[in-house]
């Protein structure tokens, strides 16, 4: 810029003027500062990745990955679990009918039950899932199909979902509530626990429904309608999701604070799984108070009402049982990861150990090889 | 104001447009039309002065700017994404939130732009506004307007010290010759005043000059930028012409100096100003890094449509494989559902918006970011700033830094770029007879340790009282002598705008002989036509020197609140005597310390020679101290220099007007020479020539100075036939005495004398008038013009001038050598004198093999390139002379030069010329060395940079990747042409070594860690695909992935793109091979690039699997999934940098620690505000649920682990078991400075002590070429030479 550049050569023209007769103090000269910061000279830890200055890190690591890997992987072996298949893929499955016949509109719900055996005891509290294969609930259009703030009780979005719920949005013309595919897939198997004792009678399981989802979930992002206790009011003009046998407000009638949006099952369905085969919590059998094993080893069996269809994606329903400790259920993966590269950083430092005698030595005094 | 039909504005538009598109315009005056309307005016369809060069209005600016912008392909590409997510089949996520990236970066460019634009359009408003004198006819005189009110056709007047408003065509001055002196420093840089003639003939009726009668017709060309070229001639009623040239026009931005005012008639105005129309605007080069990166984009763009067809066909296969409607599989609205195919088409889509920074959209904003950083640790490091004239190095192109790591060939200008450029005489040659000035070398060596040796000499010297004696005014000084140093340092400083007055160039101590010669002839011949006479009459007249008195110097300050600066001439000019004073004193003070033994030899002779030399020196000091207060501000150096030199001799010149010379001579006459012409110097004649009128005999003369091969050929034998044999002995001798000036390194020149007959001058005058008159092929007919009157001239004598080398110009060859740079000089001196100083500058060494290059015409040419070549390549093949292909020097002249650059043989050259180690081009015109320069660059394909540090360096400099200007003494055009702009050679040497080091490997790896950074963290989404059906699900929240990339991770490799410093600067000065990690491909090319993207996608699948398999049938939810990848991918991003920062300062540890906590702060608070802010992700409370869980922590810290385990196990084995050269030095760095020091030696000495041993070895390959002794004297013995010096003398024809 010819206008611009002239007009600083202008300034320093009287720069120089000046400093000519202001005088030695006067003189502004244009000598960078000598600071560290300009002159790139800022104390600095330099650090140089040889054999050498890296072994104890690769020690300290193996050293500290190992135990942790043990414990990891003993914690994991120390939790029980116990899985089973009640798909009725095959057809000496006992769900092998229900599964068959299944349709959305039937009114009779199927029932089937599975016998199976404990071979040892669940000593403390004993976590049920049910497990599902090959659903994605993590499908992109899936994950957008809810409207969170109808779930939070806002009542605009009560009668008027967002449209990312389409197209489970309304059903003739009745906003439906709670909208969207996720909501609309709610699991709606029912399972029930049924210890069969010695004498051969069925002991029904008693099991908590609630503590389930989390905390802030139930009492922060999930919030009914309304301010009136009665939540078929609240719900008054909004149609239940397509395949649904209840509204939403008759999840579980008898306890309020279970009941609509804040429903833990349903609070535990919408938290949408991140892997095509997942497990949700659905109910926790509590530890008893006397020293009796939460699950005594035997027999037991499972009722389950059969509603919720998997066959149509080649998909696998499971049940499952497990003790839980500090790092979650059962995984031995990260003990063995643990154990792995605390054991190759081992390794690593010996090599670099043997390679640093071999030539570190001769690095460290400065020899130039050519 | 009237109405106007549109008609009549469309017919104005048209006519205006056609005005201003014509070859020549014709100008009349306003003053007439004063006071009509404006379709009276005859001028104007011609631009007004005001000037706006900003770009956008504020009404315009949005839509105007978002133009500027999507010039740029990325951000078209960047804004097509973001309209893509609009459309809701294929739209990844929220498309409101998508546009956010590149609108935060539109908008900071915007910011910048808009900044910008504000900037000029206050300097703008401010230029406008500047008071200017109109020449008004009601007001009958000169009334104050705007320079925006200047309209083509009027008059200004400028007073001195004013800035010209527009381009004027002079027409009066105050001056009693009309002449103006101008300043162009505002132009060009140039701060030599520069002499302007108004035009003849216009007022020849008194000394005012009235507007108002002014009624000729001023034809002028169309506007050009060419600022030395004007074409106009004026037209007065009777239709009689006169021509004008450049001569007579004051530009636009320059200032009018030592003239009291002048007046000038406006030709251009506002934007058709010549210094307007040479404002480009910044240049934009790209550097070879970002052409590299571009490709890399390219392959980025590759790889993503690869992923994205993966993914595309990954949807379609999974969707074919449910055999029925899943519960999950969301239709549409209307509860249709799309075919696999088309659905699998739309994911393609939908991939690109997942993937998309895969191309990394802010790697442009911070490459530029990091250039600015870098740029200010240039700008700011001392090393750069040179005292003596208080500048630093100028940055003059913003982004191509890091060029300056990669350079493989240099080319260097000689004079003023090697050397200092000023010039001192040293000796001279008049009529075959040598003179060799001893006294004044011993002063010269003197001096030299002076500078070095400041302190210590000026101690002695305040021992010396009798040194006063030279000294006027020694008493004052005396007394406080270390204060007057300093002050006279400073001025030195202050004074650098009065061009080429250092003591060194402005004392020559005289040669006693020619003194006595002098004075004999004076008696003899009364001094008239005697040669020793003429011989310095044409030193003082045959040039373009003004003369400015001390007192009306320079005066740069007008207004009234500098008031105090008015004593500053006088004042400086005091410091000035001074300091010259002082510098009498130095020259004297080994005499008073005859004990100390170094310097006694030395003040032996100066014992011997101080008698007579203190006749001399009153001797010239008696018209000096007469006249007292000639300052010379010359063109050029050597002229300045020469006239000098006249003026010890007592010929001083005096005074000099277009019109006349006045010179006084020794016996105390003042002689006026009526000048009846210059014939000014140009390249091709090389010679320049004045034509004065005698005043004693009146006699015509042409006095002709020149280089040598210029002048031998047009010698003549105009004396007398009798004579010409004795003609014939001076010019063998002189050219003897020339060949040995040119062997000590001095630059030459020869001065001849004609005596032109009348007759002949009338008829060449007819011949001079029609050139000038001319205006098509001006500058060919009065160059032919010239041509024919430098015929037969009579030879005088011959000068040399010594240009000594700049400091440490030898050392930093040697380390650019030794860095792997093959140095080229190029220069228009005399073989003899190249070679000199190619020794001198060690750019050849002994023992080198010189292949000298000479010859006339192609044939000859091309036999003696195959021959050479073939004999290099024998040598190179020679097992004995492993190692020494650096060894071979070529020098090559200019008429060779031309021959070897023709297109068959151009490949022959190159082939040779890259086995030489360097290059001495010599007698090669400033279009040949930009020719050189392209051809190595385009053939070769290397990194190139020029140097130079005048007009004739513009082409190369402009050409090369890098060019770098030295702002030294001969002006700012190689400056203003420039990259960079440095003050001396040697920082050339940290510049590159150390700067273009550092700048290299920082960008080299920030842009190689931007793609690993961008490539690694996309990936995490792309393996994640395989786990959700191919859908397009983020796990990541889309506000954090924003994040990720604008903020968490954005600062740090900027910081590490401007800070890293992978070996400190003393180390990459003391070992300049460390230069070599950059040339070539440098750090970032396709290996580094591949590499480091293999290590982001290993590193994403490590980050992504751990976690996959730690989760693997659990309860996890989507986001809560995402969150340790995410947490673990910061870890992992962030310490990869880690492990490439070579140096960890405070700014890293903040910077890198920052990064780490914003990361959690911005996210845990995100995830506790935001309940349902932003659908569809959950982002609530799902960060402090899981850093409440032990398994996040034990999943980040495997998987960072794991993930860099590879690179950094693969660093620790590369520097333990084969060190790179930069990782050994960083070793050597650590130890104690003086161990460092020893190794740095030996490390040096290892790579040079071979080739010394090797080429000890080594013969001569061929026996049949002949070697040459005498043409290298002086250098080692010359028995080695014989053995090891090769050089090819043909010369053709």
């Amino acid at each position: 810029m010819m206008a611009s550049s002239y007009n600083a050569k202008e300034e320093d023209g009287h720069h120089s003027g000046s400093s000519s007769h202001g005088g030695p103090g006067a003189i502004k000269s244009k000598k960078p500062d000598n600071t560290a910061f300009k002159q790139q000279r800022l104390p600095a830890w330099q650090p140089i990745l040889t054999a050498g200055t890296v072994l104890p890190a690769f020690f300290v690591i193996g050293l500290i990955f190992i135990p942790i890997g043990i414990g990891l992987f003993v914690t994991s072996n120390n939790i029980k679990e116990f899985e089973i298949d009640y798909t009725g893929v095959e057809i000496d499955s006992p769900c092998y009918i229900c599964a068959k016949n299944f349709s959305w509109n039937s009114t009779t719900s199927c029932v089937c039950s599975v016998n199976f055996t404990l071979d040892q005891p669940f000593e403390s509290n004993v976590y049920m899932y049910y497990g599902l294969s090959n659903f994605y609930q993590n499908h992109r259009r899936y994950v957008k199909s809810r409207d969170d703030s109808q779930l939070n009780g806002v009542e605009s979005n009560l009668k008027q979902p967002s449209k990312e719920c389409e197209p489970y949005r309304t059903s003739d013309g009745l906003p439906i509530a709670p909208c969207g595919a996720i909501a609309n897939s709610l699991f709606n198997d029912t399972l029930e626990l049924f210890h069969i004792n010695q004498n051969g009678t069925k002991q029904r399981v008693n099991v908590t429904k609630k503590g389930i989802a989390w905390w802030t979930d139930k009492h922060v992002k999930f919030r009914n309608p309304g301010g009136s206790s009665n939540l078929s009011v609240a719900f008054q003009g909004t149609a239940k999701p397509v395949n649904w046998r209840k509204a939403v407000y008759d999840l579980d009638p008898e306890d309020p604070e279970n009941n609509g949006f804040i429903n833990e099952d349903f609070i535990v369905w919408m938290r949408t799984a991140a892997l095509p085969t997942f497990r949700k919590l659905y109910r926790i059998i509590q530890k008893k108070p006397n020293s009796t094993p939460t699950l005594s080893s035997g027999r037991y069996v499972m009722e389950i009402t059969y509603n919720y269809p998997v066959l149509s994606f080649d998909g696998r329903k499971r049940m499952i049982l497990s003790t839980i400790s500090w790092m979650g259920g059962k995984n031995p993966f990260l003990g063995i990861a643990y154990i792995t590269v605390g054991s190759i950083c081992f390794f690593l430092g010996v090599v670099l150990l043997v390679i640093h005698h071999k030539y570190d030595t001769r690095t460290n005094s400065a020899e130039i090889p050519n | 104001m009237t109405w106007r039909s549109p008609l009549a504005l469309l017919r104005d538009a048209v006519l205006s447009q056609k005005a201003r598109e014509k070859e020549l315009r014709s100008l009349v005056s306003n003053l007439p039309f004063e006071g009509l309307g404006k379709s009276k005016q005859p001028n104007r369809f011609f631009k007004p002065n005001a000037i706006k060069t900003n770009k956008y209005t504020p009404l315009f600016f949005i839509p105007m700017n978002l133009y500027e912008q999507f010039h740029r392909l990325a951000n078209v590409y960047f804004v097509g994404l973001a309209i893509l997510n609009f459309i809701p089949v294929v739209n990844a996520f929220q498309p409101e939130v998508a546009l956010i990236p590149i609108c935060v970066i539109m908008f900071l460019t915007a910011l910048k732009d808009g900044w910008e634009d504000f900037r000029r359009y206050q300097s703008d408003k401010k230029l406008n506004n500047m008071p200017c004198l109109i020449y008004s006819r009601t007001a009958k005189h000169y009334i104050e307007r705007r320079w925006k009110d200047v309209r083509v056709g009027d008059f200004v007047k400028v007073v001195c010290n004013e800035t010209v408003p527009a381009d004027l065509l002079l027409l009066h001055t105050s001056d009693p010759n009309n002449v103006c002196h101008i300043e162009t420093s505002n132009l060009d840089g140039e701060t030599n005043l520069k002499q302007r003639n108004a035009l003849p003939g216009l007022c020849t009726s008194n000394d005012v000059f009235e507007p108002e009668s002014f009624n000729c017709t001023v034809v002028c060309e169309k506007p050009n930028n060419n600022l030395n070229h004007f074409k106009c001639f004026v037209e007065k009623p009777d239709k009689e012409k006169t021509g004008a040239g450049i001569e007579s026009l004051l530009l636009r931005g320059c200032t009018v100096r030592n003239t009291e005012h002048a007046i000038g008639f406006v030709v251009y105005a506002g934007h058709e100003t010549k210094s307007m129309l040479n404002n480009n605007g910044p240049r934009y080069k790209r550097s070879k890094l970002e052409r590299r990166l571009n490709v890399d984009v390219f392959f980025c763009v590759l790889l993503l449509f690869i992923m994205c067809l993966i993914g595309s066909l990954g949807h379609y296969l999974w969707l074919k494989n449910l055999s029925d409607v899943p519960s999950f599989l969301v239709s549409d609205s209307k509860g249709h559902l799309d075919s696999p195919s088309l659905s699998s088409f739309y994911m393609f889509f939908t991939m690109i918006i997942l993937l998309q920074i895969l191309i990394p959209i802010s790697l442009y904003v911070s490459v530029e970011l990091v250039k600015i950083g870098q740029i200010f640790f240039i700008l700011t490091d001392v090393d750069l700033y040179d005292e003596e004239t208080d500048s630093q190095v100028q940055c003059r192109s913003l982004n191509i830094t890091e060029d300056l790591g990669q350079i493989e060939y240099i080319f260097s200008d000689k004079t003023g770029t090697l050397t200092e450029n000023k010039m001192v005489f040293r000796r001279c040659s008049i009529m075959g007879k040598d003179y060799p000035h001893k006294e004044n070398a011993n002063r010269l060596a003197l001096l030299e340790e002076t500078e070095s040796e400041e302190n210590v000499i000026f101690s002695q010297s305040t021992l010396s009282s009798q040194a006063s004696r030279y000294d006027e005014d020694s008493s004052p000084v005396d007394t406080h002598r270390h204060g007057s140093r300093h002050r006279s340092k400073m001025a030195v400083n202050r004074q650098s705008s009065m061009a080429f007055s250092s003591p060194l160039e402005t004392q020559v101590i005289p040669d006693e002989k020619l003194l006595q010669q002098i004075s004999r002839s004076e008696r003899s011949s009364s001094g008239i036509s005697d040669p020793y006479m003429d011989f310095f009459l044409a030193l003082a007249i045959c040039n373009s020197v003004v003369v400015s008195m001390a007192t009306t110097q320079r005066q740069r300050v007008s207004s009234p609140s500098h008031s105090h600066k008015t004593n500053n001439p006088l004042e400086s000019f005091s410091v000035l005597v001074k300091r010259t004073g002082s510098f009498w004193k130095v020259f004297d003070s080994p005499k008073q310390n005859g004990s100390s033994t170094s310097a006694h030899k030395r003040s032996d002779d100066a014992n011997g020679v101080q008698p007579r030399a203190l006749d001399t020196v009153t001797l010239s000091a008696r018209p000096a101290a007469a006249s007292g207060d000639v300052c010379y501000e010359a063109e050029s150096p050597d002229e300045a220099a020469l006239v000098y030199a006249a003026k010890t001799y007592g010929f001083t010149l005096l005074a000099r007007t277009p019109n006349s010379v006045t010179v006084r001579v020794p016996s105390g006459e003042e002689l006026v020479f009526e000048v009846l012409d210059t014939l000014a110097f140009d390249s091709n004649r090389k010679r320049m020539s004045v034509l004065v009128r005698h005043p004693i005999t009146g006699e015509y003369v042409l006095y002709t100075k020149g280089a040598d091969y210029a002048i031998m050929e047009l010698l003549g034998t105009p004396y007398a036939e009798h004579l010409s044999g004795q003609q014939k002995k001076i010019a063998a001798d002189t050219q003897y005495h020339l060949d040995c000036y040119a062997k000590d390194g001095l630059r030459t020149l020869c001065i001849t004398k004609k005596i032109v007959s009348s007759r002949e001058y009338q008829s060449w005058l007819a011949d001079r008038k029609r050139a000038l008159a001319a205006i098509d092929g001006r500058e060919e007919l009065m160059m032919a013009s010239a041509v024919q009157l430098e015929t037969e001239l009579t030879l005088l004598g011959a000068t040399g001038i010594e240009d000594r080398l700049q400091e440490s110009v030898p050392d930093t060859i040697t380390a650019l050598r030794e860095a792997g740079i093959k140095v080229w000089v190029l220069t228009g001196d005399k073989p003899e004198t190249a070679l000199n100083i190619g020794y001198a500058c060690r750019l050849m060494e002994e023992g080198d093999l010189v292949i000298n290059m000479s010859c006339k015409n192609k044939v000859t040419c091309v036999s003696i390139l195959d021959c050479t070549l073939e004999e290099v390549r024998r040598y190179h093949e020679d097992p004995r002379n492993v190692d020494t292909t650096q060894k071979i020097s070529l020098m090559i002249d200019g008429d060779t030069l031309a021959i070897a650059l023709s297109p068959d043989l151009q490949d022959r050259f190159l082939d040779l010329a890259k086995r030489c180690r360097s290059v001495l081009c010599c007698r090669v015109t400033p279009l040949q060395k930009s020719r050189v320069v392209k051809l190595v660059r385009d053939k070769l394909k290397v990194m190139t940079l020029a140097v130079g540090d005048g007009a004739n360096d513009v082409n190369m400099i402009q050409v090369a990747d890098v060019g770098i200007g030295i702002s030294g003494q001969e002006g700012m055009q190689a400056v203003m042409a420039s990259d960079f702009a440095i003050t001396r050679f040697k920082h050339l040497k940290k510049l590159l070594l150390v700067h273009g080091h550092w700048c290299h490997t920082r960008l080299a790896n920030m842009i190689i860690y931007f793609f690993y950074k961008n490539a690694a963290y996309v990936n995490l989404l792309f393996w994640y695909q395989f786990y959700c059906g191919f859908s397009g699900t983020a796990m990541i929240d889309y506000w954090l992935m924003i994040f990720f990339n604008l903020f968490f991770t954005s600062t740090p490799p900027i910081m590490f793109g401007i800070m890293d410093k992978d070996v400190s600067a003393e180390m990459l000065m003391g070992v300049p091979e460390l230069y070599r990690t950059g040339q070539g491909s440098g750090e970032y090319n396709f290996r580094t690039f591949w590499i480091s993207m293999l290590d982001a996608f290993y590193q994403s699948l490590v980050c992504f699997f751990v976690p996959y398999l730690a989760y693997q049938g659990s309860d996890v939810d989507i986001f809560t999934f995402g969150t340790p990848l995410n947490t673990s991918s910061l870890f992992i991003i962030l310490l990869h940098l880690g492990i490439e920062i070579k140096s960890w300062t405070v700014v890293h540890w903040i910077i890198m620690l920052g990064s780490v906590a914003l990361y959690f702060i911005v996210t845990l608070a995100y995830s506790a505000i935001c309940v349902t802010c932003n659908p569809p992700s959950n982002p609530y409370w799902i960060l402090q649920n899981q850093m409440a869980d032990p398994m996040f922590y034990l999943i980040c810290i495997i998987s960072t682990v794991v993930a860099l385990l590879p690179r950094y196990t693969f660093y620790v084995l590369k520097n333990s078991i084969a060190p790179s050269p930069l990782i050994q030095a960083k070793h050597l760095d650590r130890m104690e400075p003086s161990v460092r020091d020893m190794w740095m030696k030996e490390w040096r000495s290892l790579r040079g002590g071979t080739e010394v041993k090797e080429s000890r070895l080594s013969t001569p390959p061929s026996p049949t070429l002949e070697t040459s002794v005498d043409f290298y004297p002086g250098f080692g013995d010359a028995a080695s030479f014989v053995g090891e010096d090769m050089s090819l003398n043909v010369i053709g024809d």
